[in-house]
């Protein structure tokens, strides 16, 4: 079994597909909420098959923030217009294979977004620096 | 006076004395449970002259009772069948029988291991989830996936050996390369115990011997195998002093008496590979020639195998010359995992410092571990630091 992080973007990554171009405040809220049902539903696949590990959704706006030495206050940058990728939330699955992994990935990736049409968004997939074989 | 591990070892031989006089799976595993519960309480710390036959009796009759209740609530008009005839408790092979039901090849190795843990070496669901960090609904329906894909089949002959030696050597691999919390169920003590049974109700099985001295053989290094601050220390650079003598004594013993069946696989080969390391009193005195020959055996036997072929280069490089275990390693596919890390390890070792470094920076960015990464970067940095 090895861990992947699914990692779900607002922005950035390649260029989206048609159906994952229209900004969600373009959708029904009817659009949204069916959205929201289908990652649920996902979870819930993933729990049933012995597969689920975490998942989280992330406010859209944060700052960076940086140490600004001895005695001083943080340091922070942003939030930051439009140029820079925004992570949107994350899944963590621990599961048999890569393909797996993958085929999880395309499956959240289906969900439905405007005119109820699947998103075919890109999900980054992200294997977890696991241990290290015992056999030298 | 008698301890749980009494209990803990009896329990998958009462399991599989159940299941084997035709109990299903699932079903099985409450009325043990009940008898241990009895156990605890009624043998007041003393266990009877007998305490399998005991518990055996008590789950059975719990068994009976439960599938009695059950199938009068379901079938009430149905007359109750004729029990099966109880077969002799005391069964050797019953260990067998569970581990290779649980070792299924139906199921995938990771249900496998679960399931195995849960039924034969008795942790809870919450110890499980915790050694593979996932939550406990998650295992809890990871093993009852698996109880039911085994549902409705009938093991009545154990299944095959090697499925189960496959599961082990699995369990203890994320039991001994994983990071364990403090009162963390030890995966890799808990794979050689239920070795060590499967080893005696096969005795004849010389790679059910061979994988069990492969267990022992690098559990005697674990110690050895991480620093103070919790880092990994490579075999070379091991201290040698802190590797348990006794238990490299015992998986020599136990491979010889493999090796002298005469049918050789590729447990009992690694484990005379690593019984070599183990008998080096430092790394300079490894007798690599002899490690080569055994790494000729296991290619021969997995002629298509690449991290076999990977680890030859790397015995090759010690014998004829890191020049020609380079030559190996750059035939095999780039995208071999530690590719570029035994590259690294030979260029070095041939002068071609500048390169090692680039090989070692290359291999960071592939490693699957974060203490092999921080291994691989340290080695960069020590090389480029030395030009």
């Amino acid at each position: 079994m090895a861990k992947y992080l699914l990692l779900k973007h607002y922005r950035g990554g390649p260029v989206q597909h048609p159906n994952a171009v229209a900004p969600m405040d373009d959708w029904t809220p009817e659009e949204i909420s069916e959205h929201i049902a289908f990652m649920g539903a996902v979870a819930d696949e993933l729990r049933e098959r012995g597969e689920f590990v975490d998942a989280q959704a992330l406010a859209f706006e944060g700052e960076f923030v940086r140490y600004g030495g001895e005695g001083a206050a943080p340091v922070t940058d942003g939030p930051f217009a439009e140029t820079k990728d925004v992570i949107a939330g994350w899944m963590i699955i621990d599961v048999d294979s890569k393909e797996r992994a993958h085929e999880a990935a395309a499956r959240l990736s289906s969900a439905p977004g405007k005119d109820g049409r699947p998103l075919h968004e890109w999900i980054e997939v992200r294997p977890f620096l696991s241990h290290a074989p015992v056999v030298e | 006076m008698f301890d749980d591990h009494l209990l803990r070892d009896l329990t998958p031989q009462v399991l599989g004395v159940l299941v084997r006089r035709g109990a299903d799976f699932a079903a099985a595993e409450h009325p043990v449970q009940d008898a241990l519960v009895e156990a605890v309480r009624r043998w007041d710390g003393d266990a009877p002259d007998d305490p399998k036959g005991w518990l055996v009796t008590v789950a059975w009759r719990r068994f009976l009772d439960a599938r009695r209740s059950a199938s009068a609530r379901a079938l009430r008009e149905v007359a109750v069948r004729r029990e099966r005839s109880p077969g002799p408790a005391g069964q050797a092979d019953d260990t067998l029988l569970l581990l290779s039901r649980c070792c299924h090849p139906s199921l995938t190795p990771a249900s496998a291991v679960a399931l195995t843990l849960r039924a034969v070496g008795g942790l809870t669901t919450a110890q499980i989830a915790r050694a593979f960090l996932v939550p406990e609904s998650t295992m809890a329906q990871r093993i009852s996936r698996a109880k039911r894909t085994l549902a409705g089949e009938r093991f009545e002959r154990p299944g095959d050996v090697r499925a189960v030696l496959r599961v082990l050597y699995l369990m203890f691999d994320q039991g001994f390369a994983g990071e364990r919390r403090p009162g963390d169920a030890d995966l890799a003590a808990e794979a050689i115990r239920l070795g060590r049974q499967l080893v005696a109700s096969v005795p004849g099985d010389p790679e059910a011997a061979g994988l069990l001295a492969l267990m022992l053989l690098h559990h005697a290094r674990r110690e050895a195998r991480t620093d103070a601050a919790g880092e990994l220390v490579p075999l070379a650079l091991q201290d040698r002093s802190r590797w348990d003598t006794a238990m490299i004594a015992e998986g020599v013993a136990v491979l010889q008496g493999a090796l002298v069946r005469d049918r050789l696989g590729e447990y009992q080969i690694q484990a005379a590979i690593a019984a070599l390391h183990d008998d080096a009193a430092c790394a300079a005195e490894t007798d690599w020639p002899q490690i080569l020959e055994w790494y000729d055996e296991l290619a021969a036997i997995s002629p298509d195998h690449p991290v076999v072929a990977l680890n030859r280069a790397v015995a090759v490089g010690h014998v004829d010359g890191p020049l020609a275990g380079l030559r190996l390693v750059e035939a095999l596919d780039p995208t071999l995992p530690r590719r570029d890390a035994v590259a690294a390890y030979l260029h070095e070792r041939a002068g071609n410092t500048a390169e090692a470094a680039r090989r070692y920076t290359a291999a960071s960015k592939t490693a699957a571990s974060a203490a092999e990464l921080r291994h691989l970067l340290r080695q960069a940095a020590r090389l480029n630091r030395a030009r």
